[in-house]
């Protein structure tokens, strides 16, 4: 059986980067690196072709033209080709606008499967994938820290609240990738120097149909308050007192 | 009568141009001119491929060499972990070609893996160092091809190469090296000593320069490919100041048979094949030295804005400020040497007095940067639960291997010379 995996993935601030609020807006002009949990996504579905469950690892993006260094990594990672949707860099694509972008390259590759990261680390929405899900009318296991692929069906084990969940899913479905999946590779030198033949097809979110246009507006942006260091109390009448007079919070 | 006197102005003011005009001909000839400043990108200029590399080097160096480096240095030993990781990464043959099983890339990205490997370990640094821009570019400049084809997948996959052409009686004054190649039938019988071979502990492969014909001086300099079951022998393990884990040895060559197929390049041109590999081989010092003095930095200079004393933080006081100042502006300098030296020979330009430069250089900030880290990080910086000490003790050999800093100094004076004497 061929299986086609599609792995969208998401360029977004580095993980170790120290966020700055400028003006009411996110410094950007930083290190930028896949989010972690794609690489995890893109690891699986290469782990998957390399155990021959799988044929075809494709990658996708929404972003602008910087977001080509991604899907090189993708690639280089062992995806085997790459499409890009590019979108102006001022433009804000959020969580129902990819998935509706997602639906529209699932039409069009035909996709046993896609597989997501459970959430960005920038925006933390943990919306795509289920919202995919639900406009495909295809099952999901989301969270998934286990993956077995049969020829028909999707064996996962799910992190939840309580513990560990294993579920069973016909294909085609969708599955988010939660961070014990596995440990992602290093993109060694000849395989970062292969990347450079495979093809990055581009496309607009027009050729697909979709509308971009945010639906949710960003009204505010600030950083936590700043820690303070503590105060050592001298009896529990006074931390009463404190808490009420000072903190306000009872 | 004015009119001769100007025709005689004239002529001799036109005759004054016509030089300046032919100069300026020469000279625009000649230039690196390009059409329009907007199009000259800074040093800080890559390929995809070489950020791309930069990054995985970055990452493999931190998560998989990082946990080790305390041990190996300690152990005096290489990791077998972290050789392997070195190969697996595709990092022993960088520029390698393809079908060769090399990873097939730019002098630069070497440079960068160099560099990045230097930053968490200098020794790792050098021996993926003198692998890449000594071993394998004598074999891909100078070897047949049989030679290339036999040994540079090799060099590339799993076996380690050294370079071998120090002596005991022969460093800076390399071709008065004593290592005698008689010749007998279709073998060449080496006899000899090398002193101060990185990476032989561990390597399978060898270019040994010795001589064939002592009556002709240097001219009977040969280099020849010599594998480890030739019969090499490892006469000593020095134990180092400095990149402890990076193996230092003497060899010796007691009457070993070396297939004359084995000579590399042509007989007597060794000393040929050394020196203009050992300029090249200078830009990889400088790297070495570069990301030793960075990493140094990236150590110590955190340090400072998290100690406080006096109320502050050690690193907000006007007299560390300016010390952190003044070494950063030395490693940008350093890092635009390196640079621009690995671009100039990936061109195929002229870069002997840079390349000389740069390691020069490179070697002195990293001796300064190193040493001021420990200061800066104090007291628990002169232990050895921090890493910042060994830095100081490994940035000593910049100055001295891959030719010493009085050599560089010599190199570019002499350069100097064809630029300024009549």
């Amino acid at each position: 059986m061929s299986h086609r995996i599609l792995v969208p993935v998401k360029r977004v601030i580095d993980y170790a980067v120290k966020i700055r609020v400028a003006g009411g807006k996110i410094d950007t002009n930083v290190k930028h690196s896949m989010n972690p949990f794609d690489e995890i996504a893109i690891e699986e579905a290469v782990r998957l072709k390399e155990a021959k469950k799988a044929t075809e690892v494709v990658t996708v993006t929404v972003g602008s033209t910087k977001s080509q260094e991604t899907l090189r990594t993708a690639l280089a990672m062992g995806a085997d080709r790459a499409l890009h949707v590019e979108v102006p860099e001022s433009a804000e694509v959020q969580p129902l606008e990819v998935a509706k972008i997602l639906k529209a390259i699932v039409a069009k590759e035909s996709p046993s499967i896609v597989l997501l990261g459970k959430q960005a680390i920038d925006d933390d929405a943990g919306q795509t994938g289920q919202m995919l899900a639900g406009l495909l009318d295809w099952p999901q296991a989301t969270f998934a820290s286990k993956v077995e692929l049969n020829d028909s069906a999707l064996t996962v084990t799910r992190e939840i609240d309580g513990g560990l969940e294993t579920v069973k899913t016909t294909l085609p479905a969708i599955l988010t990738a939660d961070l014990r999946l596995n440990q992602p590779r290093y993109a060694t030198l000849p395989n970062i120097m292969k990347a450079k033949k495979k093809t990055i097809e581009k496309l607009s979110p027009g050729d697909l149909g979709v509308d971009v246009t945010p639906r949710i507006k960003v009204l505010e942006v600030s950083e936590p308050p700043k820690r303070q260091a503590g105060k050592t109390v001298g009896s529990v009448d006074e931390l009463i007192d404190k808490l009420k007079n000072e903190a306000g919070v009872i | 009568m004015s009119v001769p006197r100007f025709a005689s102005l004239v002529s001799r003011s036109r005759a004054a141009a016509a030089p300046a005009l032919r100069n300026a001909a020469r000279s625009f000839s000649t230039t690196n001119a390009v059409r329009s400043a907007g199009s000259i990108p800074s040093l800080h200029t890559f390929t995809e491929e070489e950020v791309m590399l930069r990054e995985a080097v970055a990452k493999f160096a931190t998560e998989v060499v990082g946990p080790k480096v305390r041990e190996m240095d300690e152990n005096e030993m290489m990791d077998r972990s972290v050789i392997d990781g070195l190969f697996q990464q595709g990092l022993m043959g960088i520029e390698t070609p393809a079908e060769l099983n090399g990873s097939g890339t730019s002098f630069t990205a070497a440079i960068l893996t160099v560099e990045e490997l230097a930053k968490v370990d200098p020794s790792v640094s050098v021996m993926c160092d003198v692998q890449n821009t000594l071993v394998n570019t004598v074999f891909t400049k100078y070897a047949n091809a049989e030679q290339k084809e036999k040994y540079l997948p090799k060099l590339a996959t799993d076996t380690i190469g050294c370079f071998c052409l120090s002596e005991a009686g022969s460093g800076s004054d390399a071709f008065a090296l004593q290592t005698k190649a008689d010749k007998q039938g279709d073998y060449y019988i080496l006899s000899g000593t090398k002193m101060w071979i990185t990476n032989s502990y561990e390597a399978g492969i060898f270019l040994v320069f010795a001589n064939v014909d002592p009556s002709k001086g240097y001219k009977g300099i040969t280099c020849f490919i010599v594998e480890k079951d030739m019969g090499v022998e490892i006469a000593k393990k020095e134990k180092k100041l400095g990149i402890r884990a990076s193996s230092t040895c003497a060899l010796s060559f007691d009457d070993i048979k070396v297939p004359a197929s084995n000579v590399l390049g042509q007989i007597g041109q060794g000393y040929k094949y050394a020196i203009e590999i050992l300029n090249e081989g200078r830009i990889g010092i400088a790297a070495q030295m570069l990301g030793l003095a960075q990493g140094a930095f990236d150590l110590a200079v955190p340090y400072t804005f998290d100690r406080k004393q006096f109320g502050q933080a050690i690193g907000d006081f006007q007299g560390m400020q300016h010390q952190y100042a003044q070494i950063a502006v030395e490693i940008e300098a350093a890092r635009l040497l390196t640079y621009n030296a690995a671009r100039l020979k990936e061109q195929g330009k002229s870069f002997v007095k840079e390349a000389a430069m740069a390691k020069l250089y490179a070697s002195q900030v990293a001796e300064r940067a190193a040493s001021k880290a420990v200061e800066w990080m104090g007291g628990v910086a002169f232990t050895r639960d921090l890493l910042v000490e060994k830095f100081y003790r490994d940035c000593k050999i910049g100055a001295i291997y891959e030719g010493t800093s009085n050599i560089q100094l010599q190199t570019i004076a002499k350069i100097l010379k064809t630029q300024y004497a009549k």
